[in-house]
């Protein structure tokens, strides 16, 4: 097969072709790495792969709820990369070399999971945000207190949209509660994704889910000065983290399907149901029915809930992310 | 592709005159087809001699559950051997922490074995660690220190419960494994942290590449990995099965032949 012939045929039906593979670098780019270790049993798979993603399905028609959770998650991706750039340029936040290093890592990940969104989502994606889109204060641009008062320290109270970070601890525990929340909201938002015609959509927001927990335990580590500090937090959601998340409720900004008080390790709605339709605390034992802390014989009495994270229903994503937002009517609906 | 508008003359003009584009997205569609069909072929040659003896996981979603499992075994029997002597010099950081592995797999590994109450394959898969060195936090010789097995470990086990959800088709059992993945993703970045800082990413596990400047509108420079997906490299089982047969013993290994 001599690929660069066909290539070569279809330009002269579609002049567009090289731009088709330009604009969609990372198809083209898949392929010649593939090519390294390209086999002649798996080229035709790759071709086909390469054009599938070039002609893909992408700029057809996709599912209302697949643009919906895409959208969410996009916007949650512009929340959290903006958040980490203005860290990284608060000078007053005294991020160490490691830390830098760690939360430009992170924020780039973001950017890189914005551009995949976007490029997935073409056309239906919703218009680029900027740093001016949120308030990580919660004071929603000056409309309101800020419902927790040490979130000041995330852009202070003369231009919350636009100010500099200046305490570290709560930037780093608020840093953390935005990813974990983030990795609730991919997990809650699977299931749309997994029809027939967007199994390639659903891997790829699995391999994103799986990334930002990655995030989330080094942000974790950090926060407890280090992965050989014995320390909270642990790398994984403890079940006294809901405990404290309950005293320090967000408000849902009156989002519909979401409890009246929200927070990134509280439940979503409902509660209790089948696991794809149900949406517990980072406490919960019950697994499909079963109990996960008391078999096996586990050492530690907070196993069950660690291994395993839960998801967030999509409002009550929203209902947090809301409280983060510069015009709350403006995101996340 | 048959399209009976077309006379013969039209169609042999057509060999010459540029076709359509609609007909090469059917070209396109079709060679994906003969690109699986090509690939589920060769797969039944191998099939003959090297799965001699290789317990099948079986197929649809019990298929992808037994996959899970078979995992969660390999990685519970591995911790709980870690714990039963950790390595020399394993700090009290480091003991807690594989300790709390440990825990986290078997309760992963009992869920499953209870999860699955048809169809499950054997409980008592038996590894074979003869190429870990459990006396040692890290690789220094031939065999693989232990802090690089459980990492070897956990990057293998988030790839493969992402390169798996796509086989699914019961949600509750897709959300079943989210649950469970983003845990071993946790897993996996700070078994890294414990080997290397900031390697909890990286290009070996997650599409990333260092280039020159990227900018987004509104913001200052990023520079660094910008380039890339920023996505985890999700596995096929049989990739996956290819470097986890290895930590199991002759008896043990596991195929998934109905997940290509």
């Amino acid at each position: 097969m001599d690929l660069f012939q066909i290539i070569n045929d279809i330009a002269k039906v579609d002049p567009e072709v090289y731009d088709r593979f330009d604009s969609r670098r990372a198809a083209f780019r898949n392929f010649i790495g593939f090519g390294k270790k390209v086999t002649a049993t798996a080229l035709p798979l790759a071709v086909s792969t390469l054009f599938t993603k070039a002609y893909g399905q992408n700029t057809g028609a996709l599912p209302p709820a697949v643009i919906a959770t895409l959208n969410l998650a996009l916007q949650l991706e512009y929340l959290e990369f903006f958040y980490y750039d203005t860290a990284l340029n608060s000078s007053a936040l005294g991020l160490t070399a490691e830390e830098r290093r760690a939360f430009e890592i992170i924020r780039n990940d973001e950017l890189l999971h914005i551009n995949t969104l976007r490029g997935t989502l073409g056309t239906n994606a919703i218009a680029p945000l900027t740093r001016a889109s949120f308030d990580y204060t919660t004071s929603q641009n000056k409309t309101r207190t800020p419902v927790l008062p040490p979130l000041v320290a995330l852009g202070g109270t003369t231009d919350p949209t636009t100010g500099q970070f200046t305490d570290k601890a709560v930037f780093l525990l608020a840093a953390q509660q935005f990813v974990d929340t983030g990795v609730r909201a991919y997990k809650g938002g699977a299931p749309s994704l997994n029809t027939n015609t967007t199994k390639d959509i659903l891997e790829a927001a699995l391999n994103i889910h799986s990334v930002e927990a990655r995030h989330s335990s080094r942000i974790r580590s950090l926060r407890r000065g280090g992965v050989q500090s014995v320390t909270a937090p642990k790398s994984w959601i403890t079940p006294d983290e809901t405990d404290m998340n309950a005293t320090m409720p967000l408000p849902n900004n009156g989002v519909a399907n979401s409890p009246a008080a929200v927070g990134p390790y509280l439940a979503g709605l409902p509660a209790t149901g089948t696991p794809s339709a149900s949406f517990p605390n980072e406490k919960n034992t019950t697994q499909a029915t079963l109990d996960v802390q008391g078999v096996g014989g586990l050492v530690s009495a907070t196993a069950g809930a660690e291994a395993f994270d839960e998801p967030l229903n999509a409002e009550t994503v929203k209902a947090i992310a809301k409280n983060f937002a510069a015009v709350p009517a403006a995101l996340f609906n | 592709m048959h399209n009976s508008t077309n006379s013969p003359a039209d169609q042999a003009a057509g060999l010459a005159a540029p076709v359509a584009r609609r007909s090469f997205l059917r070209y396109s569609g079709a060679g994906l087809a003969v690109g699986g069909l090509w690939l589920a072929g060769c797969s039944k040659d191998d099939d003959t001699t090297p799965d001699a003896g290789f317990i099948d996981v079986g197929s649809s979603d019990i298929g992808i559950l037994n996959y899970a499992y078979a995992l969660e075994q390999l990685e519970a029997a591995f911790y709980t051997q870690v714990v039963a002597s950790f390595y020399t010099g394993a700090t009290a950081a480091e003991k807690a922490i594989l300790s709390d592995l440990k825990d986290h797999e078997i309760s992963h590994r009992e869920f499953f074995k209870r999860a699955i109450t048809t169809g499950r394959i054997s409980d008592s898969l038996q590894p074979d660690f003869s190429n870990i060195d459990f006396t040692q936090k890290t690789t220094t010789s031939g065999k693989m220190g232990v802090l690089n097995a459980a990492m070897a470990f956990e990057d293998l086990g988030v790839a493969a419960y992402n390169g798996a959800g796509r086989f699914i088709t019961n949600n509750d059992y897709l959300a079943l494994a989210g649950k469970i993945v983003s845990v071993e993703a946790r897993h996996a970045a700070l078994i890294r942290e414990m080997i290397g800082v900031n390697t909890f990413v990286a290009n070996d596990v997650v599409d990333l590449a260092t280039s020159s400047t990227n900018n987004l509108s509104g913001t200052g420079s990023v520079t660094g990995n910008v380039t890339g997906t920023g996505m985890e490299r999700s596995k096929r089982p049989a990739a996956v099965l290819a470097t986890a047969n290895n930590f199991l013993a002759a008896g043990s290994k596991i195929s998934a032949n109905s997940f290509v």
